[in-house]
């Protein structure tokens, strides 16, 4: 059992790396991507094939297919990101490359094609991820609150009068895009290495809607909204195993649902703190307390 | 363990030199490709081009109407005319219903295309999951002798199945343009393309026309959901094969019907000949290297009209 719960917490934990990091990208650009799920493979084929073939140590693997991921990631950013795509272009570009990364990892020879890697080393352990985990919110807390994040708000609020203001849109999203490529690939690197088998049909693009999802339904730039949203998305499935099937069914309607009801998600665009929780609860309570006097 | 020999498998340059016949095939097959992508890339593209946002949930719409046509024209018996007629008006019931139960509650509040796009996920992923939960994941393939009849023609095989395709895909086309040019709902919906309050203050029921465009995109979903399905098999993720619809769309530029079925047919033979003469493999590699170097240059894509988002 405790195993078991273990191992639910690091899908959990490993999940909320990538994407803290698309919500980054996508919560505080305001650009929607369709094809992440693609960083998350390229992160994990890298990893997983220099542990593999090469015996290259772990953390060091981790960090290439890291690198891997960002590397990519200006490839493919920096010519749709330069010629300023509106939004839904931008979407069915990433949509389009998320595709063309499971097809190629279908059929080069290093990935073994569709039989995938099986038997990687397993070193990916729950303290580890755990802490790779708080290491990546505590970098992206950071990201989002130095210069870089409050250009990224202005560019998603309003990306003309931010240009007016001197803001420099292309390297604002490039730099959002790269970041966030990175956590993706770091994550996917550790879901190699946790799940020891990995194969190109397990990053379709269901995966992609389910990252972009926990982001918007999190609250879009809000770090600790997407945290918690993971966690829900990633775990009640898991636990609710019995009615395999109809959880995404229910996955489906569930987001529908919140998009005509609580479109802004959970947290909206605050975060979720101690010190405010507290006082919301104290004022509350206080309200009604006088409401009864 | 040691790393593999070759890097890649996948390329092997087939012959250029393949001779006239099995280059006018492939232009068939590529011209019936893209005619049900063109088809596909119009619904799209009409959906957005009044609530300009993406509606990514037309796939499973796609999917459905598959079905349907594969249990009438299979399981019921019924005449292939019965299966395409009741395949265009399930998926056109299922279209409105998606509209007012998905989309209809955001359009009240004036939601940013964002939510629009998010809600059209989860209804995608909702239906594909409901099928595979109800039907099952089983592929269903249309009888052989329907699919695999080919006939002469100047001394090439040209398959019955390309040639029913292209005739549905590019009638279909040209009766909607015929209804947007001529007829007064028409006038309307090209109307609201432009602007849609102003299209409202003149007196038109906004409501009842976004009904109408889903109905319409839902119709054109039924015929490319049967001859997909005679094409690819019928399951449950077959909806993925619009990506391809998204692209042409995106090629042609969004929000523009001439655009989708000019991108629609372009992308169709151009993969076609892509598998043909290069390697199957590269065919989805090479739709979005096009795509991505296509908005390198134009940036609204052939005919698109907007840059700029609608504030």
């Amino acid at each position: 059992m405790g195993y078991y719960i273990s191992g639910i917490l690091t899908i959990c934990l490993i999940y909320v790396i990538s994407n803290v990091g698309l919500s980054v990208f996508t919560g505080f650009t305001g650009l929607f991507s369709l094809g992440h799920a693609a960083f998350f493979a390229v992160g994990a084929y890298t990893a997983a094939i220099l542990t593999y073939f090469y015996n290259v140590n772990f953390y060091l693997a981790l960090l290439a297919g890291g690198l891997m991921s960002g590397l990519v990631a200006l490839v493919i950013g920096y010519p749709t990101l330069r010629a300023k795509l509106r939004s839904d272009y931008f979407a069915i570009a990433t949509l389009g490359f998320g595709e063309a990364i499971r097809v190629l990892l279908e059929n080069l020879s290093i990935t073994q094609g569709a039989r995938g890697l099986p038997g990687i080393a397993n070193y990916a352990t729950l303290p580890v991820v755990a802490a790779i985990t708080v290491i990546t919110v505590w970098i992206a807390v950071n990201f989002t609150h130095s210069r870089q994040g409050r250009e990224a708000i202005a560019v998603r609020e309003d990306f003309v009068a931010a240009e007016m203001m001197g803001i420099n849109i292309f390297a604002v999203r490039l730099r959002s895009l790269i970041f966030s490529a990175v956590c993706g690939g770091i994550a996917g690197g550790l879901f190699a290495h946790y799940i020891s088998f990995i194969q190109p049909s397990m990053f379709t693009s269901y995966l992609s809607t389910q990252m972009t999802a926990s982001v918007v339904a999190g609250g879009m730039g809000s770090i600790t909204g997407t945290v918690l949203a993971t966690i829900i998305f990633i775990a009640i499935p898991e636990i609710l195993r019995v009615a395999s099937i109809w959880r995404l069914v229910a996955y489906g309607l569930l987001l529908v649902l919140i998009m005509t009801f609580r479109p802004q998600g959970l947290f909206g665009y605050r975060e979720l703190s101690l010190g405010r929780s507290w006082k919301y609860l104290r004022e509350n309570t206080l309200m009604r307390a006088k409401g009864r006097k | 363990m040691n790393p593999p020999a070759t890097f890649f498998s996948g390329f092997e340059l087939k012959s250029l030199l393949g001779g006239e016949p099995l280059f006018i095939q492939t232009l068939i097959t590529g011209l019936s490709i893209g005619g049900i992508y063109a088809l596909m890339a119009v619904g799209y593209s009409l959906v957005f081009s009044i609530l300009n946002f993406s509606n990514f949930a037309y796939g499973s719409i796609i999917m459905l109407g598959a079905y349907i046509a594969y249990f009438s024209f299979v399981k019921l018996g019924m005449p292939m005319g019965v299966a395409l007629v009741l395949s265009i008006l399930g998926s056109a019931a299922l279209c409105l219903l998606n509209e007012r139960l998905a989309y209809s509650p955001l359009r009240k509040r004036k939601a940013s295309a964002l939510y629009f796009m998010i809600s059209a996920m989860g209804t995608s992923i909702f239906l594909e999951n409901l099928v595979y939960a109800t039907i099952g994941a089983r592929f269903y393939a249309f009888p052989q002798e329907f699919t695999g009849t080919n006939f002469e023609f100047m001394g090439t095989s040209i398959g019955m199945l390309d040639l029913f395709a292209i005739i549905f895909a590019f009638v279909a086309i040209y009766g909607l343009h015929y209804f947007l040019q001529n007829s007064r709902t028409g006038i309307a919906i090209r109307a609201a393309s432009y602007d849609i309050q102003v299209c409202e203050l003149n007196g038109v029921n906004n409501t009842r026309l976004i009904g109408l465009v889903f109905v319409l995109a839902g119709g054109l979903a039924g015929i490319s959901g049967m001859f997909l399905g005679m094409r690819y098999m019928v399951y449950p993720t077959m909806g993925w094969i619009t990506s391809k619809a998204y692209i042409a769309a995106v090629i042609g530029g969004l929000g523009s019907l001439p655009g989708a079925v000019v991108g629609g047919v372009i992308l169709g033979v151009l993969e076609t000949f892509v598998s043909a003469y290069v390697s199957s493999v590269v065919r989805d590699v090479f739709s979005f290297s096009l795509l991505v170097v296509l908005l390198m240059f134009m940036p609204t894509g052939l005919f698109g009209k907007y840059l700029e988002e609608k504030v």
